[in-house]
């Protein structure tokens, strides 16, 4: 059963034009925000990368292009995973959402792990905000460290948000509104990806 | 954060005891709303004390002012201002008006008061993020202040900030250190502020209204503040992003802003293949709704306030609404304006030019709807009525220099000149503050239960009307004249003669600024001596007036109100009276 705004004061209040909860109703808010500060990031990257005459395209198929295809395998399936806790949630089924959750945070931090040993394995080549070992333009490193670290953030803040949920839901302490709202968090953040991963990775396969 | 959680916030309140959970770390809609104005106010002094400091110096540039040295013993060596520290007094001046004062006031303050009232909730939809809010904006205050603390002191690149001189670091000039980092930094935080305060406005607007509340029943205050959120939504997100690149520049030696080759102080700068012009694509796609966040709350206070002193609706209440929207959305499409100098294809000049002209029009109409429904009532003056009245001038005044500064061949010779000043000034330093002042002198009574004095009121707005046209009409001369913006002194052959105009200026400005002591004086007054408010002093119809003056904890005393009527039901015809209150179960004709 959905809440509307309106619930539990039936006809004491006018009824949203959405009728939705208010916590969705943020969370789309805030996604819609978040969206334009990627937007604006990745807007920046594209800005110097048109500008650079000496861009770099340093991502071979293996490692690279490779780690980012499972990278992306990982998240999708974790959207998947997703999506069984908001049903199992919505149809009243406890445990298969709270195992639903714990899959989708587990999926989430092994995304993150595998980010950050891409971004070791980087340093390590010499790789840096300020530095590029191939020679070429110094913003691929700023570009990529902060493009893909804002949404590594991201990822990170929703698997926290994640366990959260888990540890909470059986207890009652939050209800399906509260997983679907944190579902459409996650949702967005795999959406990033999508246009992460072709934008910061494939454009700059070798 | 859950639906059910927001729902006990909001409907099963108990009020808070003890000192800090009721006036300190409180949650509840009014006191928050009281914190933002109290911050504003802070804020605004100081502001208006570094533009004192300003316009002493503009007038006698070889000035001792007594203390100023203590400030800073670099910035004022025998306490003459060097140009360094001119600057950066401007770039705190203008940070701090316009994020602290104009973003913070009309919109957090006022609109965090009213609007969960005007739409008959009994809070905003999530109290607690309210209350974080805005503990984050006083913390972005604090950081920005102590800017003036660090060693070299504020930082010099004005308001905007510009790279490359913003992001290369300390070789720049004092101020360029540390204190353009804590600059950064303060606007990061604030951003993440308003994100959360305008999540909330949007919220509670479409989800709290009370029955009968029809979004077109709401007052035109409430859909300002609604439109002024969603454009908030979009803009600080822009803003958030290009500060952290800022911040990177400055700290972990990216180069997103800094090009190749720069030699400034004598060293060469180690940043390549950066674009100080993506700062300014970044920074004004934010800084131009910014100037609309500004201005739309107190278009909207006004308008609402208006109907009251006329006893008849405006002539437009459904066009105003539309008038809001366009701005809001239009205000996404002319960023351009500010860079038709910046060496971007002339070309791309019209692509900007055009959506400007066209912000007039919604502008002009909301103007002609003010003029309009004022001609032929018979306007009751009171303090908020003249600051209305005030209102609709300046916007006027400054509006109009607009429309010069939207043609890029015009504004080719006019772009960092006064006539930018002037225009500005009217529009944000002026008209907003004087849609604040409307706000204050009509809902001061409701906030505090005491009604302010009419005759201190009256004599600080006349001061004031004057002194401001005084201080910012000639700068449209000086500006016609060639006289360069942030400028510490005028040196020039050309720009010498034009010094007197200036020192009348900043007479005018300290003047004015002096003058403003009335209201802080009838704040005080006005709380401790002022004569008890009823609930609804001004015979108004929207929903804050049907209830007490304070209105008690939960808003409306438990009840739950009904709303029948649309917001500005004045003399109108069949009615009763000469009003019918929203909640009036008196419903006339209403088209």
């Amino acid at each position: 059963m959905e809440f509307t705004a309106g619930h539990g004061h039936a006809g004491l209040m006018e009824e949203s034009p959405y009728g939705i909860p208010s916590g969705k109703l943020a969370i789309w808010c805030f996604v819609l925000s978040d969206a334009v500060t990627f937007a604006a990031v990745l807007f920046a990257y594209g800005y110097l990368r048109v500008g650079s005459p000496d861009w770099s395209t340093p991502f071979s198929f293996s490692p690279s292009i490779l780690n980012g295809i499972v990278m992306t395998f990982v998240l999708l399936t974790s959207g998947l995973t997703m999506l069984a806790a908001v049903e199992a949630a919505k149809a009243g089924r406890t445990s298969a959402g709270t195992r639903w959750l714990w899959a989708t945070c587990a999926l989430g931090a092994l995304f993150a792990v595998l980010h950050l040993l891409e971004w070791r394995r980087m340093i390590e080549e010499g790789w840096r905000l300020f530095q590029n070992p191939t020679g070429g333009a110094v913003q691929f490193g700023a570009a990529f460290f902060s493009v893909t670290g804002l949404h590594l953030l991201h990822v990170v803040g929703g698997v926290v948000a994640l366990l959260i949920m888990a540890l909470g839901f059986p207890s009652g302490k939050y209800n399906r509104t509260d997983i679907e709202v944190t579902g459409i968090y996650w949702h967005f953040v795999d959406l990033v990806w999508m246009f992460v991963f072709p934008l910061m990775y494939l454009m700059n396969a070798k | 954060m859950s639906e059910a959680t927001a729902h006990a916030a909001t409907h099963q309140h108990t009020a808070p005891t003890g000192f800090f959970r009721k006036y300190v770390f409180s949650v509840d809609h009014k006191v928050i709303g009281l914190q933002y104005y109290g911050l504003g106010l802070f804020a605004v002094i100081i502001g208006m004390i570094l533009s004192w400091l300003m316009r002493l110096h503009l007038g006698w540039s070889t000035l001792a002012i007594p203390g100023l040295e203590k400030l800073s013993p670099v910035g004022a060596p025998g306490n003459v201002m060097t140009p360094e520290y001119y600057l950066s007094l401007m770039t705190m001046h203008g940070t701090i008006m316009v994020f602290f004062v104009l973003t913070n006031v009309p919109f957090a303050g006022f609109g965090n008061y009213f609007l969960p009232i005007q739409v008959g909730a009994a809070d905003m939809a999530f109290p607690r993020m309210n209350m974080m809010s805005f503990w984050v904006t006083l913390s972005a205050f604090l950081v920005l202040m102590a800017a003036f603390f660090v060693s070299g002191g504020p930082p010099l690149s004005g308001w905007t900030a510009y790279a490359p001189l913003s992001a290369i670091g300390q070789d720049a000039g004092p101020g360029q250190g540390l204190g353009q980092t804590l600059w950064a930094v303060s606007i990061a935080i604030f951003c993440v502020a308003q994100l959360l305060g305008a999540l909330n406005f949007i919220a509670t607007t479409l989800d709290l209204r009370t029955r009968g509340m029809s979004l077109a029943r709401m007052p035109l205050s409430t859909w300002a503040w609604f439109i002024t959120s969603v454009i908030g939504l979009m803009a600080f997100a822009v803003l958030l992003p290009a500060c952290i690149l800022l911040f990177l520049d400055r700290v972990a030696g990216t180069s997103f802003f800094v090009p190749s080759g720069l030699v400034v102080s004598d060293r060469l700068q180690p940043h390549t293949g950066g674009s100080p012009l993506l700062w300014q694509h970044l920074f004004w796609f934010f800084g131009h709704p910014e100037v609309y966040i500004a201005i739309l709350p107190a278009i909207g206070i006004v308008s609402h306030i208006l109907p009251a002193f006329m006893r008849k609706p405006m002539l437009g209440t459904r066009v105003l609404i539309g008038c809001m929207a366009a701005i809001g959305f239009l205000s996404y499409m002319v960023w351009g304006h500010h860079m038709f100098v910046s060496g971007m294809n002339p070309f791309s000049a019209i692509l900007f030019s055009v959506p400007t002209l066209v912000i007039t029009i919604p502008a002009t109409i909301a103007t002609l709807l003010w003029i309009g429904s004022v001609y032929g009532a018979r306007l009751r003056i009171t303090t908020a009525s003249l600051f209305c009245l005030g209102f609709v001038s300046v916007f006027i005044s400054g509006g109009i220099s607009g429309f010069f500064l939207a043609q890029p061949s015009i504004d080719t010779y006019l772009h960092a000149t006064y006539f930018v000043v002037a225009h500005f000034h009217f529009v944000m330093g002026v008209a907003a503050i004087f849609g604040m002042f409307a706000g204050t002198y009509f809902w001061m009574p409701k906030m505090i239960g005491r009604m302010m004095n009419e005759s201190l009121g009256k004599l600080h707005f006349w001061i004031t009307f004057v002194g401001v046209y005084c201080i910012f009409m000639p700068m449209h001369y000086l500006g016609l004249a060639g006289n360069v913006r942030r400028y510490a002194a005028f040196t020039d052959d050309f720009l010498v003669p034009l010094i007197p105009v200036h020192q009348f200026i900043t007479i005018a400005a300290l003047v004015t600024g002096a003058a403003q002591l009335i209201f802080l004086f009838n704040l005080v007054w006005t709380r401790f001596r002022g004569p008890k408010a009823s609930d609804n002093p001004w015979q108004a119809t929207s929903l804050e007036w049907s209830t007490t003056s304070p209105p008690p904890f939960d808003n409306f005393g438990g009840k739950q109100l009904v709303v029948h009527n649309e917001a500005y039901l004045y003399g109108v015809q069949g009615a009763s009276g000469d009003y019918v209150m929203q909640t009036s179960p008196e419903t006339v004709a209403q088209d």
